[in-house]
């Protein structure tokens, strides 16, 4: 079973899954141009486009654990998985900063003094050297350190689960469950485990 | 009543652009002479109400969910008729009032106010209600009195959202006597000249102008007159970020997002934030009431 799924995702291109990622947006930001995300499209815009990331990120990180414990193969997807899930950090970004806070001095004044914004901005700057690396020549150029580097996603995925978790108001269930996948996740990956079943 | 509030704005009483600029001219003149204190309201120029899909679509009640169309999804399974009203505590005539009764006393009136909530987005939204002074007088308001609690039906068969504790249920708040009595203190039970949606808080809710929407509490069942300050949801929920008083300010800054500016709903993807106005624009109505108080520390 597992093997013919292999074998099937074998022979779908790897651009398939960038196409698909990028009309994500595309499809957010032509719904909120024509009303199709309710009458405050920037906070919709802005919230979609955050929660993506996060599910990007998600899916990255199941990656590795989904090989190890049911032998499903989606190595070749994890780059443009990860390459995805930034570009829609950065569009979350993009919105908060120009179509959502708009003034410059209280973009700064957000980063600094709102802990949501700082975790979140935090989150974000950890990406930053991933994505500019997610490329074979830096793969080749920086050898054992470039695993070393990407291991920084993790601490990344879970600001993204603490940022989404501090903005809420009220208890709400969704941030939790997003916060209990990712440690999960990345419970998977402590050293005594990977002993266990290696 | 002896200090009936005037509605002087209407849709057809909008401020010409002109006018209004005319009228700046006229206050910074004045303020020259120290007079702008005599200047009024703040400019009425863009009090150009919502349109109903707005009002009535992006709405806040947790109640049904915390989506923003959670309300408008789930609130018509709200049963609103028959629908009674406990008034209790300190009033004269204490008793469980039907809402038709309490209807047939009361003149209702159309009062376009802005509404700004805490999460910094706002709208304009054409009421139509009464005073509570109006019913707080019916009932009669023993002298001990200082408060006003107000509760929200709890009815989990009929509200999906109460089955998560995302705050304590059910929801609270509270006004001061003297903010409950004033005249821009509004009990909605219309929009647009139609009776209120469900998802708007049917059929009867609280509408006080100056402060933070959450204030304004929704689909009543309890008013209790007390000489304590009575819980309110937000504020148990957290103190330091949602005050009791949570009169709009645009100097004091929710702990997670500055309060400055805000944004009115319709404006599209591209809709610029507006500065908001100190007690929403409703300064020289309701500032005399807060006078001597420190607003950074009864937020």
């Amino acid at each position: 079973m597992i093997d013919k799924v292999n074998r099937m995702l074998r022979r779908v291109p790897v651009w398939s899954v960038y196409l698909v990622g990028l009309l994500a947006p595309v499809w957010f930001l032509y719904l909120g141009m024509t009303g199709g995300l309710g009458v405050e499209p920037i906070k919709t815009l802005e919230h979609e486009l955050g929660e993506l990331a996060l599910k990007m990120l998600v899916v990255g990180l199941a990656i590795t654990p989904l090989r190890r414990y049911l032998g499903l193969n989606l190595i070749k997807f994890r780059r443009a998985i990860g390459v995805l899930a930034f570009v829609y950090v950065l569009l979350h970004l993009l919105v908060w900063l120009v179509l959502d806070v708009q003034v410059p001095s209280q973009i700064w004044a957000d980063i600094v003094k709102r802990p949501y914004v700082t975790v979140g901005m935090a989150g974000f700057l950890l990406l930053l050297p991933l994505a500019i690396t997610s490329n074979n020549w830096s793969v080749r150029k920086l050898g054992p350190a470039w695993r070393r580097l990407h291991k920084l996603v993790y601490p990344a995925i879970l600001l993204g689960a603490v940022h989404y978790l501090m903005l809420v108001k009220g208890f709400q269930i969704e941030p939790l469950i997003y916060l209990a996948v990712i440690l999960g996740l990345l419970a998977l990956r402590l050293p005594g485990r990977r002993r266990a079943t290696a | 009543m002896a200090h009936r509030w005037q509605n002087d704005l209407t849709r057809d009483d909008v401020t010409p652009y002109g006018a209004f600029m005319n009228r700046r001219q006229l206050m910074a003149g004045m303020a020259g002479l120290g007079l702008a204190s005599i200047a009024g309201p703040a400019a009425a120029e863009d009090l150009k109400p919502n349109a109903w899909d707005e009002i009535t679509s992006y709405c806040n009640f947790y109640e049904f969910g915390t989506g923003k169309s959670d309300p408008a999804a789930n609130a018509g399974q709200m049963t609103t008729s028959p629908w009674k009203v406990e008034i209790d505590g300190l009033v004269d005539r204490p008793g469980t009032y039907d809402f038709q009764d309490i209807l047939s006393e009361m003149t209702i009136e159309e009062r376009i106010y802005r509404f700004r909530c805490v999460e910094a987005w706002s709208m304009v939204i054409p009421w139509n209600g009464f005073e509570l002074a109006d019913l707080l007088n019916m009932v009669g308001v023993k002298d001990g009195a200082k408060y006003v609690a107000f509760e929200t039906l709890l009815r989990p068969e009929e509200m999906p959202g109460v089955r998560y504790p995302t705050i304590e249920w059910p929801y609270r708040e509270g006004l001061r006597l003297d903010e409950a009595m004033n005249p821009l203190t509004l009990m909605a039970t219309g929009l647009y000249g139609k009776p209120l949606p469900n998802q708007n808080g049917a059929p009867l809710r609280l509408v006080v102008p100056w402060k933070y929407g959450f204030k304004s509490i929704k689909s009543i069942v309890r008013i209790t007159l007390t000489d304590k300050e009575p819980p309110a949801s937000w504020n148990m929920y957290s103190a330091r970020e949602y005050g009791f008083y949570s009169n709009v300010n645009p100097t004091v800054d929710h702990p997670r997002w500055s309060q400055a500016t805000e944004r009115k709903i319709g404006g599209g993807l591209f809709a610029k934030r507006i500065p908001t106005l100190m007690f929403n624009g409703y300064e020289s109505e309701v500032a005399g009431m807060y006078e001597g108080m420190d607003l950074s520390k009864y937020f």
